[in-house]
């Protein structure tokens, strides 16, 4: 009975929307998305009459070669502030749920890694935590950013996690550099207020579009999300792989 | 033809949220729903022979014509938010079944 | 058809055929190995959608980190069982 209901629940709310959006005059076909309407005209063209090139532009609007980058740390950077939020509340709620015992120690399982495996895995660990710095903070430039680069730092951790029975990680320091970096953000940003005119206002110089050193607080927010990202997902593993010690 | 497959995921994952009894398998086809929107929000941005929006060396100016890089900027956040609910919602799993011994939710609400 | 419709299409059909596995298998670790499956083909996905960052995260983020955390709770139900 659940079954059916659900059934024809679904399968109604599919056609509904698909046959409100098929015959609709704004919302435009696939593959055929008129730019010239969206308010992404804009931030393709940063605000000015001339062509934005790379190597050569000096000082356009916002700095970033990477155009989504600049969409989500300079025009829309108060919509990133909040996804911090709610990832700092879920990584909150887990570690009360699961992190309350006073003492705990690793989860014992049945099978026992190598030796070699503990050993081999930390030449492996460096390699990615380079990886991730890389990408976090060449996000101005080339695809990626603070989000992917933090979460390939907490693939890094697991990685040590998984191939050593009896590793744990420092969780204090952890906890204490997400709460830096979380603070030095919005503290950032209150700059922003007393030094231009709005929350989170780029003061530096955005310098040529396309070198390393350019596009203000871009790269300084990135490295700052990154970090908190990286050590919140350390800090949940840590939590999912750790029980109670038995007195 | 990739949104007609997006809107179907969604469905599929809404279907499996609503008649599954297994709390983890309610988590998973939570996550069906998210990838399936996801890839929806993303191909409404979509433009044939538009180049993805970075400017590099190669495609050195603005004035080429690029994918709208506003629906990548939202499905960013959305997805590192997808894995914050996620982490959440299996703690919470690991407290149900450390209390009720069971995953099913309908021995847990005869409890 | 164009050779990125005939990409598409295929990725579709992968794409409902593995998430109607995923949503209705009845053992659990198979069902998590289905979710990672299709976040993989997800990838593809975005990749042909011309979206770099949103692949990037995906593939890290997918790969990764949800699949040990389902992993990690069904080792842990299967310990606390067996006691």
């Amino acid at each position: 009975m659940k079954k059916i209901l659900g059934f024809i629940l679904t399968i109604g709310l599919g056609l509904l929307i698909i046959f409100a959006l098929d015959s609709n005059s704004s919302f435009d076909d696939f593959g055929f998305a008129n730019l010239s309407n969206r308010v992404s005209s804009h931030y393709i063209t940063k605000g000015s009459n001339v062509d934005i090139i790379f190597g050569e532009t000096v000082n356009p609007e916002s700095g970033p070669a990477n155009i989504v980058t600049s969409i989500v740390v300079d025009y829309r950077s108060f919509d990133t502030l909040g996804e911090v939020t709610v990832l700092f509340i879920s990584a909150l709620g887990v570690s009360l749920l699961l992190g309350s015992a006073v003492t705990q120690k690793r989860m014992s399982l049945d099978f026992k890694p190598n030796f070699m495996l503990r050993v081999g895995s930390r030449a492996l660990f460096g390699i990615i935590i380079m990886t991730g710095v890389y990408v976090t903070l060449h996000g101005h430039l080339t695809p990626g950013g603070g989000f992917p680069g933090g979460t390939m730092i907490a693939s890094a951790m697991l990685l040590l996690y998984l191939a050593d029975d009896q590793f744990r990680a420092k969780i204090k320091g952890f906890k204490i550099l997400e709460g830096v970096a979380g603070s030095l953000f919005v503290i950032i940003g209150l700059l922003g207020l007393v030094v231009g005119t709005y929350f989170l206002q780029n003061f530096l110089p955005n310098g040529t579009v396309g070198d390393l050193f350019s596009s203000g607080i871009i790269p300084i927010v990135y490295i700052l999300i990154g970090l908190k990202v990286g050590s919140e997902i350390s800090g949940v593993i840590d939590n999912f792989l750790t029980e109670e010690e038995a007195q | 033809m990739i949104q007609y497959a997006a809107i179907l995921l969604m469905m599929i994952g809404l279907y499996g949220l609503l008649t599954n009894r297994n709390v983890i398998k309610i988590i998973v086809s939570l996550n069906v729903l998210e990838i399936g929107l996801n890839i929806f929000i993303i191909s409404i941005g979509f433009v044939y022979d538009g180049i993805a929006p970075i400017l590099t060396s190669t495609n050195n100016s603005s004035a080429l014509i690029f994918v709208d890089p506003l629906p990548q900027a939202l499905v960013l956040t959305a997805i590192v938010i997808g894995v914050g609910t996620t982490a959440l919602g299996l703690a919470i799993v690991k407290s149900i079944y450390s209390k009720y011994k069971t995953l099913e939710i309908d021995e847990v609400e005869e409890q | 058809m164009t050779t990125i419709d005939s990409i598409m299409l295929v990725l579709s059909v992968l794409l409902l055929i593995i998430a109607f596995l995923a949503v209705s298998e009845k053992k659990l670790i198979k069902s998590v190995i289905f979710l990672s499956a299709l976040s993989m083909l997800s990838v593809v996905a975005f990749v042909v959608l011309k979206a770099p960052d949103v692949a990037l995260t995906e593939a890290v983020i997918g790969s990764g980190l949800v699949t040990a955390l389902f992993v990690f709770t069904l080792l842990s139900i299967k310990k606390e069982e067996a006691k």
